[in-house]
């Protein structure tokens, strides 16, 4: 078991090394003077960028280089933004929990419906209920996601009225971050409002998480579906019928825990998508996440802020999918060896 | 039966989801996008004037927004003396600053404020000149540094200004969003913290909110001023959401994100007329949108040549394309409602052979290329520059000349053009007060070329000489008679080509009570209630 742990760890390593070199390389490849794309500083702010270029040893070789800039980026000085002149490391910091929540709460939602709604099909398999769900789970599937979220928002915001199009949560209300998650914030702060902040944050909440939502949960349906079908045809079932236990007792005692075994993986090979979709969504609905903050930095060409966006995100997706495959590889026992990177 | 109970609860929940709570007492304006400092003597844009003019600061008079004459503010009264070379000013008592976390104001505005105020920008060598760049586009384009001689304190609540020659309009100048008053205690304590530029990123005024947060390209947050003089309704917050899409600042007054948006898209006004929940208010603007020629680059120097670009192209269609005909077609430089606009100029008249004919005979040749700069922000005066650079690239084309059509990132687009980078451009002017010297003078004297709001680069002494002429004299029919030589002056020149005088439009909820349009510059909160 140790072993894996090593592998798997030095698979991260040797990810984000690449990654960080990429990162740092970008900084060369982007138009304009490298050290004004490495520290965000403009090259008439001549004192500062003494100063910096200190810090980045820019005179040196590139090893010298790569090993300030990392040495810089743990200790948190990533740099600043060229538009907006604010750190870097603040401002990311400030954007990626917010995606993160709509990322995870999409997840959560797509959990609760697509797993119930997977087993009821696959258990009605050929049966009415099983073609209806599959059908609306294609319809689903096949929707383009900003599509979606521009139908909700003319239905639902701009016809019914029911839902804020814009934002987190009205600017009326004044949270502090304290967190970066804005439920969590809300219950951490002593605002007198608090209900109504609640209130608000989840009506600007439903219909990106909504939106997020669809593809994952017809994705999970599907699987859960055939999941269901393959585990209560397998001969462990018929042994347990054979054994005299009823249709219920045969599900709950063998056929869930079984047929959940190959939804768990899923989760890793849905963030990556969860949060493409996020970034999408987040432009669309104003959302104040990673995704519209890069999309913004790509429009304004502020490459500091595109290169620390990037290795913020692809650091965070390497390890989340990292974590997860290790968590599966260590708890379920058929994985030994056979497939070692299916991700 | 607990499928009852989970029914109701999930209903009740969407019911409290659905229903919008009574909020928090507050105003959301969506703006159109962020200021550049919280001054605005350093800044002519109106997105900076919004911000902080009428909001964060008050002037020693005012324009009375519906009738347009000048009313006390923090000046109670004022006299003119016989040869309208001195004016003092009395000053009002008992009114407060803002206090802020890092500033505790110890005694109430004075004549000193006023010193510091007006000689910040007047003297080169006052010691906060040169903060945020020195540059005072408003005042330096009117040459008001050398108007004024001396601002003296006479005690402390009586300020005398001296002009060096008596100038009708400088009493409208001082009631624009320009001449705001700063706090010259705040001053002096960032002085001797060492953090003198704070003052136009932390401002402290007497006006009726004050700057609480800002974020860049996303929000401002002002809180009331509880103190204020003015016995007026202030909410608890106001907080300009920073929107630069037209469509989504519409979208989020239809949701009621925004309970006022700023600058609605002429496109959009007929969707804003049908809701019944919303208000859309009109105005003539005091506005000019037009196009100028580098005049200091040949072949623009030439007047010929202007005149055939400007009978190559059919104004009347740019204004039913871009304007959806909310705008009337300019003849001068000062709009209808103004006393020093003529009827009887004689209007360029679009006439594409006589342009090419002209063209030739001044030997530009055949497939000339010029480029037309086109700003990327809507303003009221041209809601589209980009779209009319484009229709006016196919009129070109049809008298021989190859069009390129040019634009930048906002402010380093203004920055080119007052380099002079450009060979013509697509821009306009809206007037801060109702005085005509308020066109005449910052767009085409000589002066506003180093100040960067004559765009055409023109310098006539002629003009020069004419338009100072009509300050002189405090008659309107004798104003009106300068005015008109140098109306015929310019449509005998054309160094600009004007185009449009755009209505002024302002949208915002029902709810919201108070909001009128400003003709004379940035919108005003002071006094705006959102009713329950």
């Amino acid at each position: 078991m140790s072993n894996v742990f090593f592998r798997y760890t030095n698979l991260i390593l040797v990810t984000l090394f690449i990654l960080s070199l990429l990162s740092f390389f970008l900084a060369y490849l982007f138009p304009g003077q490298a050290i004004e794309n490495l520290t965000g500083l403009r090259i008439d702010e001549l004192t500062e960028l003494q100063n910096s270029q200190i810090k980045y040893a820019v005179d040196g070789n590139m090893f010298i280089q790569y090993w300030h800039y990392m040495s810089e980026l743990f200790s948190g000085n990533w740099g600043v933004s060229f538009s907006s002149g604010l750190p870097l490391y603040e401002d990311v910091s400030h954007y990626l929990p917010a995606s993160i929540e709509l990322s995870a709460y999409a997840l959560f939602l797509s959990f609760f419906i697509g797993l119930p709604l997977g087993f009821l099909a696959g258990l009605r398999h050929h049966k009415a209920t099983d073609y209806g769900l599959l059908s609306i789970s294609l319809l689903g599937y096949s929707i383009p996601v900003f599509w979606l979220a521009l139908i909700l928002i003319l239905v639902f915001s701009l016809q019914l009225g029911w839902f804020p199009l814009s934002g987190r949560i009205s600017l009326i209300f004044e949270i502090p971050s304290i967190t970066g998650f804005i439920l969590i914030d809300i219950l951490l702060s002593d605002s007198v409002d608090r209900h109504a902040a609640l209130i608000d944050a989840l009506r600007h909440l439903i219909l990106p998480t909504f939106s997020i939502a669809v593809v994952t949960t017809t994705l999970i349906l599907r699987i859960t579906r055939r999941s269901v079908i393959e585990t209560l045809n397998s001969e462990f079932i018929l042994a347990a019928y054979a054994r005299g236990l009823t249709p219920r007792q045969v599900l709950m005692r063998h056929g869930v825990r079984n047929a959940l075994i190959p939804v768990l993986p899923l989760l890793a090979m849905q963030f990556p998508t969860l949060l493409t979709n996020a970034m999408i969504v987040e432009s669309i609905f104003s959302w104040p996440g990673i995704g519209n903050w890069l999309i913004q930095a790509i429009y304004q060409q502020d490459y500091p802020a595109i290169r620390a966006g990037m290795l913020a995100v692809s650091v965070l997706v390497v390890i989340f999918t990292m974590s997860i495959e290790l968590t599966i590889r260590i708890t379920d026992p058929r994985r030994r060896r056979a497939e070692r990177a299916a991700i | 039966m607990t499928l009852v109970v989970l029914l109701i609860t999930f209903l009740s929940a969407c019911d409290a989801l659905l229903q919008s709570t009574t909020d928090p007492d507050g105003i959301v304006y969506c703006s159109e996008g962020s200021p550049a400092s919280f001054n605005p003597q350093l800044d002519t844009s109106g997105t900076t004037v919004d911000a902080s003019s009428h909001q964060i600061y008050d002037r020693l008079i005012d324009f009375d927004p519906v009738t347009g004459n000048i009313v006390p503010a923090l000046a109670t009264s004022w006299l003119t003396s016989d040869d309208g070379k001195t004016y003092t000013f009395q000053l009002r008592k008992e009114v407060a600053f803002h206090k802020t976390e890092t500033f505790k104001p110890t005694r109430f505005f004075n004549a000193d404020d006023v010193l510091f105020s007006i000689n910040r920008w007047r003297l080169t060598d006052h010691p906060y000149h040169e903060i945020s760049g020195g540059r005072y586009p408003y005042t330096d384009s009117l040459n008001l540094g050398e108007l004024i001689t001396q601002v003296k304190r006479l005690n402390g609540y009586r300020v005398e200004i001296t002009l060096s020659k008596p100038e009708s309009s400088f009493l409208a100048n001082l009631a624009t969003d320009f001449s705001v008053i700063l706090s010259s205690e705040y001053a002096d304590k960032l002085t001797s913290r060492n953090q003198k530029e704070l003052i136009d990123y932390s401002p402290v005024g007497t006006g009726p909110y004050q700057l609480s947060s800002f974020r860049q390209d996303r929000y401002i947050r002002y809180k009331k001023h509880s103190e204020y003089w003015r016995k007026i309704e202030l909410t608890d917050k106001l907080i300009f959401d920073i929107t630069p899409s037209s469509s989504l600042r519409l979208a989020k007054l239809l949701t009621a994100e925004c309970d006022a948006i700023a600058l609605p898209a002429h496109s959009e006004l007929e969707v804003i007329r049908k809701q019944e929940n919303l208000v859309l208010d009109e105005k003539p603007g005091l506005n000019i949108g037009f196009w100028a020629f580098n005049t200091s680059k040949p072949p623009f120097n030439n007047p010929k040549v202007r005149r055939a670009l400007g009978m190559a192209i059919d104004r009347n269609v740019l204004i039913e394309a871009i304007y959806f005909n909310s705008a009337i077609t300019a003849k001068n430089i000062v709009p209808p409602t103004s006393w020093a606009f003529q009827a009887d100029v004689r209007p360029l008249s679009y006439n594409p052979s006589a342009a090419k004919k002209l063209l030739q005979e001044q030997g530009i040749p055949d497939g000339f290329t010029m480029n037309i700069w086109a700003m990327p922000v809507q303003r009221a005066y041209n809601p589209n520059a980009i779209k009319m650079a484009e229709l006016i690239q196919v009129y070109l084309q049809e008298v021989g000349i190859k069009a390129n059509i040019i634009s930048y990132e906002w402010s380093t687009f203004r920055e080119r053009l007052t380099e002079g980078l450009h060979d013509s451009v697509l821009i306009g002017w809206s007037a801060d007060n109702g005085d005509p010297d308020n066109f005449y003078r910052p767009l085409l004297s000589c002066a506003a070329i180093k100040s960067g709001t004559n765009r055409a680069m023109w310098c006539s002494q002629e003009y020069d000489l004419l338009i100072n002429q009509a300050l002189e004299y405090t008659e309107i029919s004798e104003r009106t008679y300068f005015y008109g030589k140098a109306n015929e002056l310019l449509a005998e020149q054309l160094p600009l080509i004007p185009i449009a005088h755009a209505s002024r439009y302002q949208a915002h909820r029902k709810k919201l009570s108070g909001l009128v349009i400003n003709p004379f510059g940035g919108v005003r909160f002071g006094g705006v209630k959102k009713l329950q």
